[in-house]
């Protein structure tokens, strides 16, 4: 496999879910297990790369038609286990770009795993995201971005967005160095976490632990606050307003209060 | 009456702007406009980028009736930005939801209604178009549990992106023959797989993938429709009307993985049909 394709997810998979069993629901490209998290045994999954993957364009760790239908399947696995709270570890470079893909309806299985995490979020379970390195596009909507709490490690290369700098810049008509700039000044086009952290969607950014090498106490420490997101979801709403009720969303995304508010006042 | 008087007697629901195919759909005289132009709520991230904002962000959100019930319908406008979903147009859509959604579990009769037209995520408002959609899909799967969401594709921009999976999570979806639905665009796969994997300019090949017909052929849609207005609104009402209850196609999760286990060596066109049938 060559260098740039991220091993991450495996890593913090097996960080958060030590010893425990591993669950064979999905591919062989999502994993899942039941781990002891604080007094809670919750229900880890993650995306990560298949060399071996049948669909060739889902090879590098995105999100494909078979790793979109496997994450509905270890999600919808624990529903009805009341309370059961529900991890997504996150590095998902993109969905798979691909002609079978589109044939095969990956905007279907993608749209099964947001369902799955939406449904349980629904039903009182606690869903967690921990984005450990990229959450790009289609495959952060299908893994990890229903969650009640986003939680992400405050690391250069954790990244939260749209899509790929590369081909953003296409589709725009921009240099990657103009959409750079660009960047600097309008927030919501910023690549970072921190630019991220600053639109008010996370819960929390975890800083002080390194993302490519923890100790046990960086585990440690992560595990707590996986705990933490997990007992503040429990006081909260099933749905995703809380991020709405930042500060940081009240000044950089008033517009998303305002329409929401004009719309309510002319509903009826 | 023979067949290009037939033609000539529709009127192209394609060919209709946002505002007046919410108009087409619900009954007349009922249409009224929330947040809309002289209200004057523009996306605030566009001029610094050098797009002229317009005063609906490129959707139109309309409150009326659809058979004599309360129903809103979320038109996307495809000729602004590709109707692409920015912070206003995505919370608009996503607000006009969460209403509908209040009102479904305080027992209200709402028909929601969603005409998809659209590339996806705005990327001059990358992370917030993203939120958004993140948004609508979960108050499509909330409001999906009380009430039915139809949505339709009719085309010519088609529905990609973040919002095919919105598409995905309606109750009931319509297309017509013109309508595309994928997650990709055809340009995104050639830029990022190579012409070998998607030539781009190859219409048939691009609607022999995505089109209407397809997509209604092998599941991914619930029914065909002709380009006609007057047609697109009586399938939508009849979706209301003829509420089977469905489970919905993203929940179908054993399904669908079944479906996919056989697929065959090459799975295209008849192969892929003769795996499962549309019908639900």
């Amino acid at each position: 496999m060559d260098d740039d394709v991220s091993l991450r997810g495996r890593l913090w998979f097996d960080a958060i879910a030590g010893e425990s069993q591993r669950r064979e629901t999905g591919p062989v490209s999502v994993l899942a297990a039941d781990a002891r998290i604080g007094a809670e045994m919750v229900r880890v999954i993650a995306v990560v790369p298949d060399p071996d993957n049948r669909f060739p364009r889902a090879r590098r760790g995105e999100v494909g038609i078979d790793e979109g239908w496997g994450l509905a399947a270890c999600v919808r696995e624990v529903l009805g286990e009341a309370g059961r709270p529900i991890l997504a570890i996150v590095d998902v470079p993109s969905q798979a770009y691909g002609r079978m893909e589109e044939l095969l309806g990956i905007h279907l299985a993608c749209a099964a795993a947001a369902d799955a995490y939406a449904t349980a979020r629904l039903d009182g379970h606690p869903v967690i995201s921990l984005v450990v390195g990229q959450a790009l596009s289609g495959a952060f909507l299908a893994h990890g971005y229903q969650a009640n709490r986003v939680l992400a490690l405050d690391d250069p290369k954790v990244s939260i967005h749209a899509m790929g700098k590369l081909a953003a810049a296409r589709v725009t008509r921009r240099s990657v160095a103009e959409l750079e700039a660009l960047a600097e000044t309008i927030l919501p086009l910023g690549y970072g976490v921190r630019s991220f952290a600053r639109l008010g969607l996370l819960h929390e950014l975890i800083t002080g632990v390194d993302a490519n090498a923890p100790t046990p106490a960086h585990i440690d420490h992560v595990r707590q606050r996986i705990a933490a997101a997990i007992e503040d979801a429990r006081d909260g709403s099933h749905d995703l307003s809380s991020r709405l009720g930042s500060v940081e969303a009240k000044q950089q995304r008033a517009a998303s209060i305002r329409v929401r508010e004009l719309l309510a006042a002319q509903w009826d | 009456m023979n067949a290009t008087l037939t033609l000539l007697d529709r009127t192209s629901f394609i060919e209709l702007n946002a505002r007046e195919r919410a108009q087409a759909l619900l009954d007349p005289g009922s249409f009224r406009e929330l947040l809309g132009p002289f209200d004057a709520v523009e996306s605030p991230w566009l001029m610094a980028q050098g797009v002229v904002p317009q005063s609906d962000d490129g959707v139109v959100i309309a409150r009326g009736s659809i058979g004599g019930v309360p129903a809103v319908v979320i038109a996307i406008e495809g000729a602004f930005q590709g109707g692409s979903t920015g912070e206003v147009s995505g919370a608009k859509i996503a607000g006009a939801l969460e209403l509908a959604l209040l009102d479904a579990q305080a027992g209200r009769p709402i028909r929601p209604v969603l005409l998809f037209e659209t590339g996806g995520v705005r990327l001059q408002e990358a992370n917030l178009g993203l939120a958004a959609m993140a948004d609508i899909h979960a108050a499509l799967i909330a409001l999906r549990r009380h009430v039915p969401v139809v949505g339709v594709i009719a085309g010519m921009v088609g529905c990609f992106g973040g919002m095919s999976m919105s598409a995905a999570l309606t109750s009931y979806l319509i297309m017509t023959r013109q309508g595309r639905l994928g997650l990709n665009g055809p340009e995104v796969i050639e830029q990022n797989a190579g012409i070998a994997e998607l030539d781009s300019r190859d219409r048939q090949l691009i609607w022999s993938l995505t089109g209407g017909e397809q997509r209604v052929a092998t599941g991914f849609a619930d029914q065909l429709a002709v380009d006609d207005a007057d047609t697109i609104a009586h399938v939508v009402r009849a979706a209301f009307d003829t509420d089977r209850s469905l489970p919905a196609n993203s929940s179908r999760v054993a399904h669908w993985r079944d479906r996919l286990s056989r697929l065959p060596e090459r799975a295209e066109g008849a192969a892929l049909r003769a795996l499962s049938p549309g019908e639900r």
